[in-house]
């Protein structure tokens, strides 16, 4: 036999038993040529053209996950952020150009299309602010947009005008999806040191820097890396780093098949492989499940970080060679509501936002997928949302805040998002006050080590 | 185009014959074929070339998927660069 029968088995395990799957391949589109003064024909147009570009991306996505049996779980899109190519209109809301990327994203039969966006990490024009004020309304009225603003970056430090006013917006997004729970703040990311090439949502969108359309893959795989981990139980960490990048070498190979044979059958250039691991919530496909099988009794106890940082590195270190171009979020993600075992960590009490901010540190991304309770103060979300972007600006990396404080819930309760999206305990914040501090606006100067010319 | 067939279930009589006979019924050459049986349990993975059938990868898939179904194996059908990317540097 020209392969080894157990390499054959061994695939198909991971395939059938530890949910190995390619977990997005998103297209990326420009829309810089929709511009127009006139709201209604600039949204005609960017439906047009989502349409146009891609009509065939779902059914390429199921021919191949066919041919290759490989579960491609989610088909999406990312645009150009809408407060750029919304700029010439003379309009106050911007709803309508989300209301016409829903009804883009439904037509092509996509779940959730990004780039609903601001990019404000030195300021506001006076677009972005149309912009990140119609984001609650906007989420409240569609189903499928997804909005991201970044509000910070290495080279600029904090905007902490656009930290104040995203508490606020988060707060107003959460009323106005009451009745889910909150949901809208599930579709809403506030960044530091936002990528222009990351497949995953709800912060995907298409940078200015990149092509007019392309292709990225979004790769995933904890429970293939948690089952291989359970071959090395009391083995000393080189094995089990050793054990990991083995794994993720395997798993990153699939997903840049995946994205070279889309890419060609779409004749769209291939963008990047993002080397994330993503949890769901289903039971052996979660992160923290790994991180405890190093040796942890539950997810969030001492030596959580460093586990995650070793984790992260090794993913990155075994996928980076099994792909041609990388890019993205690339790391672990630890959403709480999205991985079966965060959720348990987080009811149990072993897991707190404090030790997920000390793990945004050492990972790609930060605090994701948070509930909190419907009370907490639009400052003490700012608050939040300064403390993470500090750590992406400090590290050059990128941290977000996806926090939803569920309105009239508290801490004790759950809110049941489904889906992808999971269920999300409400989790306690510090009682003590960050009005004043929230309120002085200004920017937080760029770190020293941004000058780097 | 090559594919990996593999196929796993409870050993009876003539498992590789209908296989097979579906594999020839639509042009498919089979290249190498690896068996075993451990406690009646039947593993087996072929290397098939499907550039002469008329159909492509993903239905006979189907095909052999429903073939699977009726005489109580799991039948998976792949293309083979799967494989070859996965294990191989």
């Amino acid at each position: 036999m020209l392969y080894n029968p157990k390499d054959i088995i061994s695939t198909l395990d991971m395939i059938d038993n530890q949910h190995l799957d390619v977990r997005t391949i998103t297209m990326g589109i420009s829309l810089l040529d929709c511009c127009d003064e006139d709201i209604d024909k600039a949204c005609k147009k960017v439906y047009e053209k989502i349409c146009r570009k891609a009509q065939k991306l779902v059914e390429t996505g199921e021919q191949i996950e066919r041919e290759f049996g490989i579960p491609i779980v989610n088909k999406r899109i990312s645009v150009t952020p809408i407060a750029l190519v919304a700029a010439a209109c003379k309009a106050e809301s911007y709803v309508p150009f989300a209301v016409a990327l829903d009804a883009a994203a439904k037509k092509c039969g996509v779940n959730f299309i990004g780039g609903f966006s601001a990019l404000v990490n030195k300021g506001f024009t006076e677009s972005d602010l149309k912009l990140i004020n119609s984001i609650p309304e906007a989420l409240a009225v569609t189903e499928r947009v997804c909005s991201s603003v970044c509000v910070a970056s290495t080279k600029s430090g904090i905007n902490m005008d656009a930290v104040a006013l995203m508490g606020e917006i988060i707060k107003k997004t959460a009323d106005r999806t009451k009745s889910s729970g909150g949901f809208g703040c599930a579709k809403l990311v506030v960044f530091a040191n936002a990528v222009e090439d990351n497949p995953f949502m709800a912060g995907a969108f298409h940078g200015v820097g990149e092509p007019e359309c392309v292709i990225n893959v979004g790769v995933s795989g904890p429970g293939v890396v948690h089952h291989a981990l359970k071959s090395c139980k009391g083995e000393p960490f080189d094995v089990v780093a050793e054990t990991i990048k083995k794994t993720a070498f395997k798993i990153t190979r699939m997903g840049q098949l995946v994205a070279k044979e889309a890419s060609e059958r779409l004749g769209v250039p291939f963008g990047i492989v993002d080397l994330s691991l993503a949890p769901t919530p289903e039971k052996g496909d979660s992160v923290a499940r790994i991180l405890e099988e190093m040796g942890l009794e539950s997810c969030g106890t001492h030596g959580t970080t460093a586990a995650l940082a070793l984790l992260n590195d090794a993913v990155k270190k075994g996928g980076v060679m099994a792909s041609n171009h990388v890019g993205g979020l690339s790391g672990a993600f630890i959403p709480v509501s999205e991985d079966e075992g965060m959720i348990e960590a987080a009811k149990c009490g072993s897991l707190g936002l404090d030790k997920l901010e000390a793990m945004t540190c050492v990972c790609s991304v930060g605090l994701d997928m948070i509930a909190v309770p419907g009370n907490t103060p639009a400052s003490t979300l700012s608050a939040i949302i300064a403390d993470e972007a500090a750590i992406g600006v400090v590290n050059c990396k990128t941290t977000a805040v996806r926090i939803i404080p569920a309105p009239g819930r508290d801490v004790g309760d759950v809110v049941e998002f489904g889906g992808l999206l999971g269920s999300a305990p409400v989790m306690p914040v510090h009682p003590f006050s960050s009005d004043e501090f929230i309120a002085r606006g200004g920017r937080i100067p760029a770190p020293m080590h941004s000058l780097k010319n | 185009m090559k594919a990996i067939v593999t196929v796993s279930g409870k050993d009876t009589t003539g498992i590789i014959a209908a296989i097979c006979t579906l594999l020839s019924e639509n042009n498919v050459n089979i290249l190498d074929i690896s068996q075993t049986v451990m406690e009646e349990f039947f593993t087996m993975s072929m290397l098939v070339d499907t550039s002469k059938s008329e159909k492509g990868v993903a239905e006979l898939a189907s095909a052999l998927d429903e073939l699977g179904k009726k005489i109580g194996l799991v039948i998976h059908t792949q293309r083979e660069d799967i494989f070859t990317l996965m294990h191989r540097v």
